[in-house]
């Protein structure tokens, strides 16, 4: 078990599988929002599902849009249980925050140290709480 | 970590004195303003809202949710490119549902208060904000013209936090509403670039350098004296596309960068990078997909054009028609589209053969007819999307190099020819 402090960028408690990206993401262009598939052909894990996730990166990037994108994947029911950053994003978090004000459903936003996301993997199980953030398996 | 004071208003904001509308957007703007650690909320005099184009159902049902709840703007706001072409209609070749959603959408921000001013060009309407003036900006490329080149003051804002701050008319006091955050943080020099070609086609390749390889504000040496707004446009639009540009000084041009040391702020040991010929080559030649894809179509306008890159498209083109196997698309503002047409140059287009696209722009909605083979742009930014968002092939060129090639109706370089 490996127990992560975390800041709260936006609250909730979530559990699910870690999903590691190794470079920014764009969710606008870069996610299907009807599937939530990563399809942007320069992203290293194009074709992994954000679904469910645990999704561990250090921000988002580029368009402003992806706040859009973000909370429709929440209306749908696919987006990720959480997101892990090690950067500052407003962009993504506002999406988290319309998505609960209009659907009730919560996925919370944490901020973690870059060193602490390294001990993070894919396939791991991970489960966020007011205490922070902690993982099992893969050791 | 200080927190945020709120003031009298604001707190009647909050506890929904000003209406539930108001107290949802305070909440957002709030949330905003813990999570970047302000410590007071600031009045804006104007807001650019982005949250007005089409991403599903959920955008639309955010628009409707506060409009329902009494939602209204408190300071001017003007409304970035919808999904649609409401003077072209027929222009719209997407699907019905999206088409009726994107039009709900739309109504329902100029329900709240907001003009249906529909561009991404918001500093070519005729009254923009003025030096050291506080605005909410949403869209990438506005917000890096409104702090460059107007002097303006607008953190990166996005989707959704853009009609919150319309709204209340408050955001947080931090990032580039502050002074000493609109300091250089590195120095870019092209002196060397612009000594040997003078082509428009620099202006893009430094803001792709400079989005690629700089983090935080530039400050441009070595631009020349003649460099227009449009030059630097289209470089703010190229910066923000390949990386998080929000701002940049052009040293001796822009308000805030009289000279290098009002840019820096006092800063003498700054990371400088030299930009060379063959980097902007580089930089250019990357945003062609296949150069040997037959061409089937030009678009022009991304960010919507200017009055004077209007005219200078009429001028270019002369009396020349666009050859029947090439579609020509031209997308600008509604606003800069009425004095086109009161200066004769939209009659002259449509003659011509060319499709003026307003409220929109044609890489966000379905719109071009032909996506099989390659479409020619000067607009780094659309080379960059289009592929990913229509599936069709790019190549760049200047802006004399793509009418050249409508009228030829197949790829010429000529004026940027040494990219190709």
């Amino acid at each position: 078990m490996i127990d992560i402090p975390a800041s709260v960028l936006f609250e909730g408690d979530a559990a699910g599988e870690v999903l590691v990206l190794d470079e920014p993401l764009s969710f606008w262009g870069g996610v299907d929002r009807e599937s939530g598939v990563i399809i942007d052909v320069h992203h290293p894990q194009q074709g992994q599902v954000v679904t469910g996730k645990v999704v561990v990166m250090a921000i988002g990037r580029g368009s402003s849009s992806s706040s859009s994108v973000f909370a429709e994947l929440i209306r749908l029911s696919i987006a990720p249980a959480a997101v892990v950053l090690t950067e500052f994003d407003h962009i993504l978090v506002l999406g988290a925050i319309v998505g609960n004000l209009l659907y009730k459903r919560r996925c919370p936003f944490v901020r973690i140290d870059p060193a602490d996301a390294a001990r993070l993997a894919t396939g791991q199980r991970a489960t966020i709480d007011a205490a922070g953030l902690h993982a099992t398996g893969l050791d | 970590m200080s927190e945020l004071r709120l003031d009298a208003r604001d707190r009647a904001a909050q506890r929904g004195e000003l209406g539930e509308a108001s107290r949802h957007a305070m909440e957002i703007v709030v949330a905003y303003g813990e999570m970047v650690g302000a410590t007071r909320l600031i009045d804006v005099t104007s807001a650019h809202i982005d949250a007005c184009l089409h991403h599903g159902l959920a955008g639309v049902e955010f628009a409707e949710f506060l409009r329902d709840r009494g939602g209204r703007v408190s300071v001017p706001s003007t409304l970035n490119v919808s999904s649609l072409d409401l003077l072209h209609p027929e222009l719209y070749r997407g699907d019905d549902t999206v088409r009726a959603e994107a039009r709900r959408m739309m109504d329902a921000y100029v329900e709240m208060g907001c003009t249906p001013t529909w561009t991404c060009a918001p500093y070519h309407l005729p009254v923009r904000p003025g030096l050291g003036e506080h605005v909410a900006w949403a869209e990438s490329n506005a917000i890096v013209f409104a702090n460059s080149v107007l002097g303006a003051r607008t953190e990166r804002y996005g989707d959704f936090f853009d009609i919150a701050a319309a709204i209340v008319g408050r955001v947080p006091d931090a990032g580039l509403h502050r002074a000493e955050n609109r300091y250089a943080d590195n120095v870019v020099d092209v002196t060397e670039l612009f000594a040997a070609d003078r082509s428009e086609v620099l202006y893009p390749a430094v803001g792709l350098l400079i989005g690629k390889l700089m983090d935080g504000i530039s400050a441009i040496v070595g631009l020349p004296d003649d460099t227009t707004e449009d030059h630097l446009k289209a470089l703010g639009a190229a910066g923000a596309t390949t990386g998080t540009m929000a701002m940049f000084h052009a040293v001796g041009l822009t308000p805030e960068a009289p000279d290098r040391v009002a840019a820096l702020g006092g800063s003498t040991k700054l990371p400088e990078l030299h930009f060379t010929r063959q980097m902007a080559i580089e930089a250019l030649r990357g945003l062609t997909t296949r150069s040997e894809a037959p061409l089937v179509g030009v678009s022009i306008g991304t960010p919507h054009f200017s009055i004077s890159e209007m005219r200078r498209t009429v001028q270019i083109l002369g009396d020349r028609a666009i050859d029947a196997r090439i579609d020509f698309y031209v997308s600008t503002g509604r606003e800069t589209y009425a004095t086109a047409r009161s200066e004769g140059l939209v009659q002259r287009l449509e003659e011509a053969g060319v499709d003026i696209v307003v409220d929109t722009c044609t890489y966000v909605t379905p719109i071009l007819r032909k996506l099989n083979g390659a479409v020619m742009t000067n607009s780094a930014k659309w080379a960059y999307y289009a592929p990913g968002n229509l599936g069709v092939d790019v190549v760049f060129g200047s802006l004399e190099d793509c009418i050249e090639s409508a009228v030829a109706g197949r790829a010429v370089h000529g004026e940027s020819g040494w990219i190709s």
